[in-house]
This record gives C-alpha cells, structure tokens and sequence, in this order.
C-alpha cells in the first residue's frame, strides 16, 4: 500500500453495494483520472465497515475522514475538495446525535468508541480480492508459525488456553474440540467451515467472508495442521454470490503464493481447500446436517454421539467451525493466547460481532468484548432507539434465542449469562424492539421461520413446533385463552426436552422468553383480547368518534361489507362484529373521526 | 443455526473414547436396578435386559435378518439420564459408566404422553374403520400411555390416498418413522420411496409424489410389513371374494401358498411356527370354497418345469454353446421379478421362464381342472392365498390373461384371509383338520420348503439330482442351503459334478449377485432369489411381526418341519404332477408347458425419449 | 413405462454436468445447483435424466430437491422478486411490503404471474438489515422499501 499517498477506501458490503456502492468507486477512479491523480490515490472497494445504518461508506486515509450516506454524485466534490484542496465535505460527515457535532474521525464516533474488532479486523480496511494486502497486515504470518515454530499439540494448547468458544453459538470450546478430532487416527480427515448462516438477521459471517476471506482461509490450514486433515471444505450459502467470489478468488490466490497445496511453506505439510455449497435449509447449521447436506443427502441431523470428530464427512473425523471462530484464530497464534484471554470475561473470552439491527439508529455490524451489557450496545453504539420511541425487548440468537427486556439491559453479555436469562447468543444477531412490537407475534414470527425451517425428522420439532405456531396465531387472532397459555408452556418444555437436534431444542425459547418476560401483554390477549401494541389486525377496532364526525357518509358509502351505519348529518357507526378491518373507511374520511383501537 | 453446548456431551465423548480402547464392562442404574452390559449397549437394550420394555415407534432391529433401523426420529423412547441437560433417546444413546436413568418418573411421562399426543394431532381419528385397527402399533401405544383428550390440535396433514395393484398407501397416517423408507432403500435398494419435504410437510412418498405403480415398487410390501401404523396396507380384496363366494353360478377354488400355513395361527393366538394346513384347509372349506387346493402342488410342477430348464442350459453350457446363459436364476417371486425389470432390464433373460407357482396353477385350473369338472372357463374363479403382496400385482399381469379373463383372478394375504375367518364367525384353534382337495391338492414335501428362503433351490436341487445322475438321492436335507444369512451358496456334488448354487433373500442381497453376474465374476450355475428377508414366510401379506424376527426363523422351521413328515418329499414323484403330464401337459417343457407355464419378460426401466 | 421427453441437447447438457462431477452420486447438490443455474428449475425430467447419469434413485433427488429452499421445480418470472423476511426487515415492517406484491401482482408467495413476468419469493436476511425492509429483484437490490413504493418498483418493469 506503500505506492500511493491516500487510499479511498469504499465499503463493498452487500448494504452498501445495493445502494450504489460501485457506481461511487466507478466515478471516483473516473475524478482521478481526469485529474490525473491515478498514480496519486488509490481506490480500494473493502469489506463491510459495519456500520450500515449510514452507508454507503467511504472512507479517506491517512487521515481517517469517514463519509456517509454517499452517493455516486458526490464523487467529483471528494475528489475536488477533499484529495486535491485538502477540505472535508463537511456535508458528508456523520454529525453526533447528542452532542449535535461533526465528527470526521472514526475513531470518535460513538459506533465505533467501544468496538474491538478482532474478527472483523480486516473488513473495511483492506481489498479482499488482494492476498498482498492481507499479507501486509500479518496475513498468514500465523500459519507460517505454526508451521515453523509450533508442533500441533502446541497450537492447540494455545487455543485451549485463549479460551475462545465457538462463536456459531453453542460456545463449545473450540480448542477442545480440535483436540478431539486431532486425536481420532484415520487415513483422512477434514476441516469444515460451516458457512451457512441462516439466522435470519445476523450477517457477520458473510461480512467476514466478503471482507477478509483469507482469515478463514489460513485459519482453516492451522486447523488442519493440528488434527491432520490435508482437505478442508467451505459449506457456505448458496445465496451468497459476492462471499462465493470473494473466496474463489482468495483460494486461487493463496494457491498461487503456496498457501494453500502441497508443501506449504516448504513444510511437508499440505492442505487445500474446496467449496460446497447449501441450498437453503436452516438445520443446516446443525454440523451433523451439515455433514450429511455435503454428502449430497437431505439435511437431517443424526443423534450425536458419534460426533463429527469421531465420524463426520464420508465416516472421517471432521472438525467443523463457523466464519467467525476461524477469523479469530490467526489473531491468537499472532499475539498470543495471553492478550486474548484478557480480554471478554473470565469463562466467554474475546470478542462477539453482532449484527444489531431492529428499532435502533445504528443499525450495523458490531464488534464487542464479551462482558459488554446489552445497554452500551444499544444506547451507546446503537445510538439508541428509533424515532424516539420507547426501548421494549431485544431478541438475542435468533430464532434459538429469546427476547430481552429492561430488566436485562445491563446484564453483561456472554455464552453462559445470556443462557440463564432464557435467551443465548447464538450467531450474535440482535434485534431492538419498540413499544410498537407486539411480542406474541415476535414469538409467532420466529415460529413461523423454525415451522418452516424444521426438517421434519422428529416429532416434537416437525408436528410440535407447528402446534406452537397455532396456538399463538390463534392467541394474536383473539381466539385464545388463558388455557392456551399453559399449553404453551408445557409443549414448550417438551419440545426442548425431547427434540433430536439444536434447532427443536432451543426453538421454543422465543415463546418461554415471552411469557416470561411479557406475560401482561399475553393476558391482554387472551383475557381482554386486545394488543396492547396494536400490532394484531384481529384485535384492533376502527371506531368513529362521534365528536368528530359530522355524518358526510363517505365511510358508509366505501365500506366493502356495508358495516357502517348512521343518517346523513348524525354521527356514524361502525358495526365492529361485521367490519373487516381494510381501513378504507379511515382512508376516506376527510375529519380524522376514524381512529384504531 | 445453534447449538448448546453440554458438559455432558463432552464427557460423553471423553468416555466412548476411553471404552473403545478397554473393551470394558458398563455399570449402570436403570430404575433403581443395576446393570452390567458390554460397551456399546444402547439404553434400550440394557433396559431390555431388566425386562423394562421401553416404548417405541420408529425403532426396529430385526436381528436375524441384519436389519436395525433407529433414526431416534419418534422420540416415544425418551428417558431422563441424569445430569443430562434434555431426556436422551434410548433407542439410539449408549449405555456409559455410572449412568442414572429413569424410564418412568413424571418428566419423561409427560413428555412421552405429549409426543404421543402430538402424533395424533396430526393422525385421523378413524380408528374404528381403519385397516390396521387392533394391530395398530400407535394405537396400542396411545392406549397404553392413557391418552384420553388431545390437548394439541391444529392442521393434519392430508393427502391423496394412493390405490397400487398391491399396496394402499394412506399418508395421512404417517408418523414419520421412516421404516418403509429403510425397507425400501436400505433392504431392498428398490428406491421407491424417500422422505419428501420438510418439517410438517414432510412425508415418505414416491418420486414427484406419483403413484406407487408409476414408481420403481417392486410391491415387495415390505413397507407394508414394517409400517407401525394404517398408512401403508394391502389392497384388500375380501369383499370381491365374499361376493365371489355367495354366486351360485361361479365354481370358486382357492389354492394357499405354502408360507400362509406356517403364519395364519398367529393371527389367532398360537404361539409363532404352529402349523396349521389341517386347519386352514376346513376353514376354507366351510368359507365356502367349491374345492379348496395347494400351491404346493403347483411348486412341485415349477420344479419340473425350471429344473428341466435348468438342466437343459446346464446341458448346452456343459456341452461348450456360448449362447447358453448362467446361472439361471429362480423366477417364483414376483416381487423379485418386477425388481429385474425395473433395475436389470438388461439381464431380463436370464432367469428361468418357468411361472410362479401361483400362476402355474390358475392355467392349469382354468383348463385342465376346468375340463375334469366340468366348469366354463368363465365361470371359474382362482383365488390364492398368498403371504404376499407382489401376488396381487401378478395375477394382474397382461400375459398371465386369456382374453381379459385372469388365470388366477385375485390373491388375497395370510392378514385378510385370518380377518376373512374371524368374520365368518369362526375360531381356527377349534377347528378340525381337514385334507386338501385333489386333484390339485396333493403335494410333496419339496413344494412346502419353497416358503423359506433357500427352499426353491433345494426343492430343484432334489429333483435335477436325480434327473441329471439317474440315482436316488439318499439324503434329501440339504442342510447348507438353509439358514438366514442374505447370502449363501453351496456347492451340490451331481455324481461328480459340482453344481455352484447360490441364494439370496432380500433384494439389496440379490443385487449384489446380480451386479457380480453383470459384471462377469458369478461362479453360480443356478441361484435363487426371494425378494422378502427370510424367504415368503417373511412376506409383506404375513401377519405382523412388530420387529420380532425370531417369528420368522420359527415359520421357517415349521415348513422344514411339514417337509420331513411329509411321504413324499421329491416333486418329480408327486404321482399327481406325474398324472398331469400323462394325462395333458406330455412332458415338462412341452409345447403346451410352455403355452400355459412359462412366460417372458418387460424392460419397465424409465425410457427418455429424446425430442 | 415412464417416458421422459427432453429436447437432445439439454440432456447431453446435463449428461456433461454430471460428468463433471465424476457421476458420483454424493455430488448431488452440487449437480442440481449447476443444473438449475443452466435450465433456471428442476423438472421432474431434468431429475430424471440426474438419477439415470449418476446411478442414484429418482426418489432420492426429489427428496433433496424438496427438502432445500433455494431448489424449485417450478420457473421463475422474468424478474424474481424476492422480499427479505429476516427479523430486521420482519421488525421494520417486511410484512405489508409481501403484503402489497401479493396483492398488486394477484399471485401467492412462491408462484409467478400468469403472463411470467412476475414471481415472488420470501427470503430469510440478505445480510443488507440496514436498508431493512429489503426486496431483490434479479441481481437488483431496493432497500428501505415501504409498501407505498410498491407501484412504482412493479411500474419500472412494466414496460
């Protein structure tokens, strides 16, 4: 990176490249070169800059100035004002909220303030589609001490000692697991990649694949060296069309410079990488699913044990990891299971990237020490709640995990805390939740995708989780009963109790965490058949206010089903038994006399 | 998609691994009683050794045959290890060093009752029409675990029910246990059938849901055997029968495979492997049966028909013709037959001509008999009672039809002929015993042994001896060609030439010695295939085993029983096989034989036709 | 006897796919993936023509082809209008954009339009919850959608 004097740096996110990302590098190269400034500055498109909520981003360096909400028009005045007149584009700049100034640093803004990016480290700094850029930045330096310097056992007892937990969600430590499969003697064995995330609102694993693929690439050779697997598998979303070319082309790359192949780094030891890739079915997740979707079957977990690490791909041990476990790694060979440990807390070490999403201003890709409470994350770095509206729950892991509330706010967020307040971390999504939420039909939500999402295979997840689905749909239509409430939690139960594989056994956590947590708002329901948030169209009335109303008969005339009823000049009624809630009649009226209830 | 961890599944590891390495004995609590078992015991097992049966729906080990089917997909046998974060499985959870289980305490009760609940949910409630009704495995479960309200309810699943020759399939009453699907697959390597979907939507069906006789079925019934619940069954033909029965201007003669009488009592509460010929004979007879016969009889006549064949290619190939196929390969079953011709159309001439017995007899009812009563060919009605599903298909094969008319026109299984009786008011275990009709009632003890696998092939072996040498055979037992294993072979001394026999039983069992003809590295001269585990006596018309195999060592043993008491045990010296040649057929493979006994093949493989 | 009619070419196309995958049957996913990248669907024949070139039961593939999402049997619209129901979108209101495709278009979620040119799709989180609700249309991506922006995406592909 020496060459050039100043890098524009884009974000190539798929946030960002879905607002025009492209077309912004495209016009900036374009501003260059009519300036003549192509040997000058570099424009790199990088990973994501996580922060989404603003893009797109781009970023100016040496000086660190940090443009959002970017468009394709502003290129010229970049280029004009910034790179040639050396003057910010104050426009550009992100202004603080609170404190109702421009912040150009980065480093300043409250999103990035109490961010550690260790698996992120790479996304939005360098080009993802350049090795030498990732080598400049201590790339692969781990896996050539691990080669050189350290025997297997040692790189494991490393890990070991860094404490780092799968960051998939289970949090089973990851050096443990590696040892397990470096202990089954077999003719081969393979390290997987689990790249299929599915969790419906986390994306970090597809930030990390866009934005720094190498990490997960030389990760998964240090796997390899210590379990002794010369093949390694990434079994990634098919949706995932940008992370697919990203790491086709870092594969081709590392084979090029011999870091991935034969004799790696004149070594002795080999290994390489191919890609399978999944077709759509959350389960997948499940390593034993995961597995047997790689060798070409349906996606159906077995009963653990055996363990991959005993019998995984094609009956070999296997040793299967997620995205960000493997981004963690080159970071603890680097600088040393010591400085890793330090940070997080004593039992989750490290950090956690969270997708945090929702009702909240910043939405985005975060980085967090573990131990960092759920209110420095939504206040602090998400900027708080949307439109000014009222904090009510954030919904933590996904659908295996369960809604927090107030109460929670300041719990320290790691693997074990978060599991004894009902909900876990999952693969770190995060969503904010208003006052306008209802929570059974968050419940009803995450139900819905675990119905659709269940493989089928067992009982209480194929037949149980759909009569749990039914019981709130018929909850949030007004037709449930306190009853029904006992129902759910029994089913619930027995559902985690007795369900073959992960996804059944966490997936009525939403439902546990919300009659937990909101169990007023579920009497509501069922006893006054009302939703408190107004979110369930069942449950609502359109009431005219007689006060208002100065009987124009323009509602009566529009209503489809003839519901309204009231003499020219009186006020009207609106027969709510008959009435099927379009709305057209509130659309209508020219007095605001038609209000929801 | 996420996973707990569990400090339980890592020392669960920690542990096998440490076993596998001692080979060492297991101590265990299971309810309070302690146990000792063999590393590598399931939960299940243990727990069967102290006479605790734990229930299950989707579990099966039929150990005899090497079939263990346990995806641990029911979750009826869930029981608490303590410690343990969730109830384990115990169908599919081995036995570790200082386990504590319960089988019974509240926490698994319930969540066993609510599984089961959850299964009805999704189950009609036609129970009192139900095919399966009484022999239910989810009935007696739901009854058995007390359930009297279901407090989940929702959609249930529908489908369209699916009417095959042979089988019903009613998928609205699948609970997913996925037996068929390894029957299918796994046993038989038919690939039929596969679970389709996912999550509620998920079901066993054929490809493209199509209708099973569109598919590769084989109409083994195998599926059928092992569904625990109403969703697969026979086509049932009684009603057509009692129809049949009640017309005065039709003659109606049944013959009974060999197979049905070492099965029927079970269905009456004998105790497995009674025989019962005397029985069933009277039973049909007062059905009301204008003459009631034995499928023996028409074994005895295959006998004749495929052992001449097979000597005359022995013959040829002995004598150094190329165009001389072997091993020629038995042709008895039909479900091994539609096998061929869906996955081996290209070895479709390999196997004997000869006809099953079934249809062997229906010919020479409708003509012979037919003529000797005195009855118009359309006024006859064959039925036979078969232990197996495949047969229904047979009878309504094109080529085994005179002018529309069939020569056996219905077959109905062992299951339907015991509901048969019981509706007729009768109890088999009080009925006397009665003798077959003749002329076609009469039989050798060769033509019994054909209901158990290995049979056939010993039967012809019997016969082609003393063909072939001219000697008598002094020992008629051949004891090598008995026995349950998939795959076995013998070698048969003929005055001193070898004759390489082969048997498989199965039909994943035949495809291996299919693929080795194929592929040129068969040493046989003559094999035989049954397309059910353990030969007809484990066919999918039998009454239920409910996953005891032992059931069908015990029938097995009672046809072997049947063929050393009988008089006669060779077919050639049946002396009314050696009367039906006299007196109409010539000799075997005669012109006639050949009209009326053999038949031909179809490739029914999947043709593309390119456009 | 079933019959499979498909035009020469496309089978010898799917013949070199298989093949390229050595006909092993374990190779499945990825052949039915390469498979409707080249026909855009998987009929029944094209599964046909799979199980023949790689020895595997018919059953088998439409099982797989039934169990994975991202796998269809039946052709997309011209423009495959793909609506993210990832909770970030769920939560900023993804519902009642579905809502208003389904109602504009007439056609439920998982079919297309009569004339073809329309099919809509649900989609668990494209990973863009910044721009939430989030609808893709081809390779096209429209963040922020409101269900009143509705009209006016259906009208740019109107003409």
């Amino acid at each position: 990176m020496e060459k050039y004097k100043m890098h524009i740096l884009i974000c190539g996110g798929t946030g960002c490249r879905a607002s025009a990302s492209e077309a912004i590098q495209n016009n900036l190269q374009d501003a260059l070169k009519a300036k003549g400034l192509e040997e000058e500055v570099q424009v790199v498109m990088t990973g994501c800059f996580g922060f989404c909520e603003k893009g797109p981003i781009v970023k100016i360096l040496p000086d660190n100035t940090f443009y959002i909400e970017v468009k394709p028009e502003d290129a010229e005045e970049i280029i004009e004002e910034h790179i040639i007149k050396g003057r910010k584009v104050m426009r550009l700049l992100y202004t603080d909220p609170e404190k109702k100034e421009v912040v150009s640093d980065s480093k300043h803004m409250g999103f990035y303030k109490k961010q550690i990016r260790i698996a992120l480290r790479n996304c939005g700094f360098i080009n993802p589609e350049n090795i030498d850029e990732y080598i400049a930045t201590e790339g692969y330096a781990a896996l050539g001490k691990c080669l050189t310097e350290m025997t297997p056992q040692a790189v494991i007892d490393e890990i070991k000692e860094s404490g780092l937990r799968g960051r998939g969600g289970g949090g089973f430590p990851t050096g443990l697991k590696w040892e397990f499969a470096s202990k089954n003697d077999a003719d081969q064995k393979y390290v997987v990649c689990n790249a299929d995330e599915g969790d419906p609102g986390a994306f970090m694993d597809r930030s990390i694949l866009e934005g720094d693929p190498h990490s997960v690439l030389e990760a998964m050779a240090i796997c390899g060296y210590t379990m002794g697997a010369d093949k390694g598998v990434i079994y990634i979303r098919a949706e995932y069309p940008l992370a697919i070319e990203r790491l086709k082309v870092a594969i081709a790359q590392a084979r090029e410079y011999g870091l991935l192949g034969n004799d790696i780094l004149g070594s002795g030891f080999n290994f390489d990488v191919e890609m399978r890739y999944g077709a759509g079915a959350f389960v997948c997740g499940e390593e034993t699913a995961l597995i047997h979707s790689m060798e070409g079957l349906r996606g159906e977990p077995t009963v653990k044990p055996p363990f991959p690490a005993e019998s995984g791909y094609n009956g070999k041990p296997t040793n299967v990891n997620n995205v960000e476990t493997f981004a963690n790694i080159p970071v603890i060979i680097n600088k040393g299971a010591g400085w890793f440990n330090k940070i997080g807390t004593e039992k989750s070490t490290g950090t956690k990237v969270f997708a945090l999403a929702g009702k909240i201003n910043n939405v985005g890709l975060i980085e967090v020490p573990m131990g960092t409470t759920l209110r420095e994350v939504i206040y602090e770095i998400g900027g708080g709640i949307k439109d000014g509206k009222k904090f009510k729950a954030v919904q933590t892991g996904g659908p295996s995990g369960g809604c927090l509330t107030e109460k929670h706010l300041d719990t320290p967020i790691d693997f074990d805390n978060l599991l004894a307040v009902g909900s876990m971390m999952g693969s770190g999504g995060m969503i904010v939740m208003d006052e306008d939420d209802c929570m059974v039909s968050v419940a009803k939500f995450y139900l819905d995708f675990t119905v659709e999402e269940s493989c089928g295979k067992c009982t209480p997840c194929r037949v149980g989780n759909k009569r749990l689905y039914e019981l709130l749909d018929k909850i949030t239509e007004g037709k449930g009963t306190k009853e029904d409430l006992d129902l759910l939690r029994n089913l619930s139960t027995v559902i985690k109790d007795t369900s073959l594989c992960g996804l059944g056994q966490t997936s009525p956590n939403p439902v546990l965490s919300t009659i937990e947590n909101f169990y007023d708002e579920y009497i509501a329901h069922v006893e006054e058949h009302k939703c408190p948030s107004g979110q369930c169209k069942a449950l609502m009335q359109y009431v005219i206010d007689p006060e208002l109303c100065v009987g124009c008969t323009l509602c009566a005339r529009n209503c489809p089903v003839d519901c309204i009823a009231g003499d020219r000049k009186e006020a009207h009624i609106i027969d709510t038994a008959k009435c099927i809630k379009c709305g057209a009649c509130m659309e209508k009226c020219k007095f605001n006399a038609i209000s929801i209830q | 998609m996420v996973l707990v961890w569990r400090n339980v599944s890592l020392m669960r590891l920690a542990f096998s691994k440490e076993d596998l390495k001692m080979e060492k004995m297991i101590k265990l609590t299971i309810d309070n009683k302690q146990i000792e078992v063999p590393h590598g015991t399931t939960i299940y097992e243990a727990a069967k050794e102290l006479g605790i049966e734990i229930p299950t729906l989707c579990y099966m080990h039929l150990g005899d045959m090497g079939i263990e089917h346990k995806p641990g997909g029911c979750r009826i046998c869930v029981v608490e290890v303590e410690g343990r974060r969730n109830l384990a499985p115990s169908c599919n959870s081995k036995c570790e060093e200082g386990m504590v289980i319960h089988t019974h305490n509240m926490r698994v009760l319930n969540a066993r009752k609510t599984v089961m609940e959850l299964m009805l949910s999704d189950h009609p409630f036609d129970c009192l029409v139900c095919a399966k009704s009484g022999n239910c495995d989810l009935q007696t479960m739901a009854h058995q675990f007390g359930v009297r309200e279901l407090h989940y309810k929702g959609e249930q699943s529908t489908y369209k029910v699916d009417y095959s020759p042979s089988i019903i399939r009613d998928m609205d009453k699948c609970i997913m246990c996925r037996r068929c699907e390894t029957m299918c697959n796994d046993v038989q390597t038919v690939g039929a059938l596969s679970a389709v979907n996912r999550g509620f939507e998920s079901v066993v069906a054929p490809a493209f849901e199509m209708d099973l006789e569109k598919s590769t079925c084989t109409y083994c019934g195998q599926c059928v055997a092992v569904c625990p619940t109403g969703a697969l069954t026979e086509k049932d033909h009684t009603n057509q029968l009692i129809r049949d029965l009640a017309d005065p201007k039709k003659t109606v003669v049944v013959q009974t495979a060999p197979a049905v009488r070492a099965a029927l009592g079970e269905e009456f509460g004998m105790e497995a492997g009674t025989l019962v010929t005397g029985k069933m004979v009277s039973a049909l007879r007062r059905l009301g049966f204008n003459s009631v016969f034995d499928t023996d009889f028409a074994a005895d006549l295959t006998i004749m028909e495929e052992g001449t064949e097979l000597l005359e290619r022995l013959q040829k190939h002995l004598d150094g013709d190329k165009d001389v196929k072997l091993p020629i390969l038995t042709s008895c079953c039909p479900g091994w037959v539609n096998f061929f011709e869906h996955h081996f159309p290209d070895m479709k001439d390999i196997p004997s001509t000869a006809r099953s017995p079934q249809q062997m007899f229906g010919p020479i009812a409708k003509t012979y008999l037919a003529d000797k009563m005195g009855v118009k060919r359309e006024d006859m009605i064959v039925v036979s009672i078969m232990p197996c599903l495949a047969k229904k298909y047979e009878c309504q094969r094109d080529e085994f039809k005179v002018d529309g008319d069939p020569d056996v026109n219905y077959s109905i299984s062992t299951r339907e002929l015991a509901n048969l009786i019981k509706q007729a008011n009768m109890d088999l275990t009080t009925l006397p015993e009665e003798d077959f009709d003749n002329p076609l009632g009469e039989s050798t003890g060769a033509g019994v042994i054909f209901g158990a696998t290995g049979g056939v092939i010993e039967a012809a072996a019997r016969t082609a001896y003393e063909v072939y040498t001219g000697k008598t055979l002094e020992k008629v037992d051949f004891d090598a060609l008995r026995g349950m294993e998939g795959i076995r072979s013998a070698t048969v001394d003929f005055d001193g030439l070898p004759i390489n026999i082969g048997i498989a039983h199965g039909l994943g069992n035949a495809r291996k010695l299919l693929e080795d003809i194929r592929d040129g590295k068969s040493q046989y001269h003559a094999i035989e295939i049954m397309a059910c585990p353990g030969g007809c006596i484990g066919g999918g018309g039998q009454p239920l085993h409910h996953g005891d195999s032992s059931i069908l060592k015990k029938r097995a043993a009672a046809l072997y029983r049947e063929d050393e008491g009988k008089a006669i045990r060779k077919s050639h010296e049946n002396p009314y096989i050696i009367k039906l040649y006299e007196e109409f057929l010539g000799k075997p493979c005669s012109e006639l034989s050949h009209k009326l006994l053999h038949t031909h093949y179809f490739d029914k493989s999947n043709e593309i036709e390119i456009e | 006897m079933a019959k499979i009619k498909l035009a020469k070419s496309k089978v010898d196309t799917l013949v070199e796919i298989c093949k390229s995958f050595n006909n092993e049957g374990s190779e499945l996913i990825n052949v039915l993936h390469k498979a409707q990248e080249t026909f855009g669907y998987l009929p029944a024949e094209v599964q046909e023509i799979i199980a023949r070139e790689l020895n595997v039961a018919v059953a088998h593939v439409y099982g797989v082809v039934t169990f994975y999402s991202f796998f269809s049997m039946v052709p997309k619209g011209e423009f495959p209008i793909s609506i993210c129901m990832g909770t970030a979108c769920y939560v900023r209101g993804a519902e009642k954009v579905l809502e208003e495709f389904k109602r504009q278009l007439d056609v439920p979620v998982g079919e297309t339009t009569e004339d073809g040119k329309f099919s809509i799709s649900c989609l668990r989180c494209v990973g863009a919850c910044g721009l939430a609700p989030v609808v893709t249309i081809g390779e096209r991506v429209y963040g922020r959608v409101a269900a009143g922006d509705v009209a006016d995406i259906i009208k740019e592909y109107q003409s």
